[in-house]
């Protein structure tokens, strides 16, 4: 099992213009107070460090650091079969 | 229980922190339409400089004959869907006359280019495809991922190598619609179609080309970035609006694919509204022809908007892209962008303002778009509009040489 959290936490942080602490149950919209824009542009991000495809279809349902880094994970030991 | 519009309280404020003096983007009231470049607003004279306008044929005197021809044969609306009584003679005619412009098999029309959008991706790719769009893709494309069922990946804006990349990790499996626009609307970037063409076909994807703001502007006979990089036979799908150069309202999609004409039946935004009147789609059929048989009203738009780029240029201003009919001036500050709008428009022109987060990168545009039918005089007036205007709030630093 991957761990993606810590290495998702280290790339919020350039972006993380409120200089809150970023854990698993921080939000993006209302910690973070990132727009929707935001948000894409960090997905993509994601997928380039983690060499994944992220679809846009998923965002809806993560709200939280943590709920990505579960999705992060499941998306990369899917691409590992 | 709460309000059900309280959730709109963040758009609230963040309309009301915008500090509108006089007026506002949505209280612009045209009181009166002097000519395709010119309105009265607030009982004043004002040049328009935001109305996508491309080619000025609204008052095409051939255009308004067509439409009142029809008009009067076949009354003001068909009141029903094209798939019951909503299909005439001229909706036919109008999609041979596209798919003659563009040299396809086929073509569907649809009641405006947002539902043109949302018809055909939403439609086209279904559950197990992906559908791959540029992010900065206009809202109506975003919309109809949404309606879809396909799996949604965007690329870096106008980036061939992002797209490889994408479509790499995406694998073989699954059919891929990717999805770009011919000419960006907010800045006036054009895609690098070449480019882009060629990642697609070495992915065996299908691309589809939303020409809304290039038709007309681009290419031998007006079809668009596609025709002018020379790919047209290489995309699978263009789509477009005729509320830009064909001056009313109305969208379409062509393509040589031998099964598309089942989309009549599939696409539900093309079955479930009533069609165009006639009137609209017979000055939209008159505007096409227009605009494939003369070149004249696109040599005189790219004329004006290589005068506004280079005036603007030479003012001081940061514009959005290369010289094209939409010329966005970049403006830092949000605050000082809504006030040089209104200084605009009570100087009397009307200017689109476009911010976050209908804009990329978090730009405050002053976004203008030129028309064939504007004058060189009116452009010289925008640009000393904007010069004066910037000027005088210290926007523009440097004195005029």
């Amino acid at each position: 099992m991957s761990n993606a959290l810590d290495e998702i936490v280290t790339l919020i942080a350039p972006h993380n213009r409120k200089g809150v602490a970023v854990t698993a149950s921080s939000t993006f919209a209302t910690d973070l107070e990132w727009d929707s824009l935001t948000v894409m542009d960090f997905v993509a991000e994601m997928e380039d460090h983690f060499d994944i495809i992220i679809p846009l279809n998923l965002l809806p349902d993560l709200e939280t650091v943590g709920q990505v880094a579960d999705a992060v994970n499941q998306l990369i030991e899917k691409k590992n079969g | 229980m709460a309000d059900l519009f309280d959730k709109f309280d963040p758009m609230i404020r963040a309309r009301e922190a915008l500090g509108f003096v006089d007026s506002s983007p949505i209280d612009v009231v045209m009181e009166q339409i002097i000519s395709p470049t010119e309105a009265v607003i607030k009982g004043k004279r004002t040049i328009l400089a935001g109305t996508n306008n491309y080619l000025g044929l609204t008052f095409d005197p051939r255009c308004i004959k067509a439409a009142h021809e029809a008009l009067d044969a076949a009354g003001t609306g068909t009141t029903g869907s094209r798939v019951l009584n909503g299909t005439y003679t001229g909706h036919k005619a109008l999609e041979a006359a596209i798919a003659r412009l563009y040299g396809a098999e086929h073509c569907m029309v649809f009641s405006t280019g947002f539902l043109a959008n949302i018809a055909s991706i939403g439609t086209i790719a279904g559950k197990d495809d992906v559908i791959v769009i540029d992010a900065d893709s206009h809202a109506s494309i975003y919309d109809a991922c949404k309606m879809s069922d396909a799996t949604i990946v965007r690329f870096k804006h106008n980036d061939p190598d992002d797209l490889d990349k994408r479509l790499r990790r995406l694998g073989t499996d699954a059919n891929v619609l990717i999805v770009i626009e011919g000419l960006y609307s907010m800045l006036g970037d054009k895609a690098p179609m070449k480019e882009l063409v060629e990642v697609k076909n070495r992915h065996g994807a299908a691309l589809m080309v939303d020409e809304a703001h290039s038709l007309g502007v681009f290419g031998e006979t007006g079809c668009g970035v596609v025709q002018e990089a020379g790919v047209m036979h290489d995309v699978e799908f263009v789509v477009g609006t005729f509320s830009k150069s064909v001056g009313t309202i109305g969208g379409y999609c062509v393509s040589n694919h031998p099964k598309f004409e089942i989309l009549r039946l599939a696409a539900r935004p093309y079955m479930f509204t009533a069609s165009l009147p006639p009137s609209v789609v017979a000055s939209a059929l008159k505007a096409v022809e227009i605009l494939g048989s003369e070149p004249q009203h696109r040599e005189k738009l790219w004329r004006n908007a290589r005068q506004l780029h280079e005036g603007l240029t030479s003012a001081g201003f940061n514009l959005g892209a290369a010289p094209s009919p939409v010329v966005a001036v970049k403006i830092d500050d949000r605050d000082m962008a809504v006030r040089l709008w209104e200084q605009l428009l009570n100087n009397g022109v009307y200017v689109n303002l476009a911010m976050p987060p209908a804009t990329p990168q978090g730009l405050n545009l002053l976004r203008c778009s030129l028309s064939a039918a504007h004058t060189e005089e009116q452009v010289r007036t925008i640009v000393d509009t904007f010069e004066r205007l910037a000027r005088s709030n210290s926007v523009l630093s440097q004195p005029a040489a």
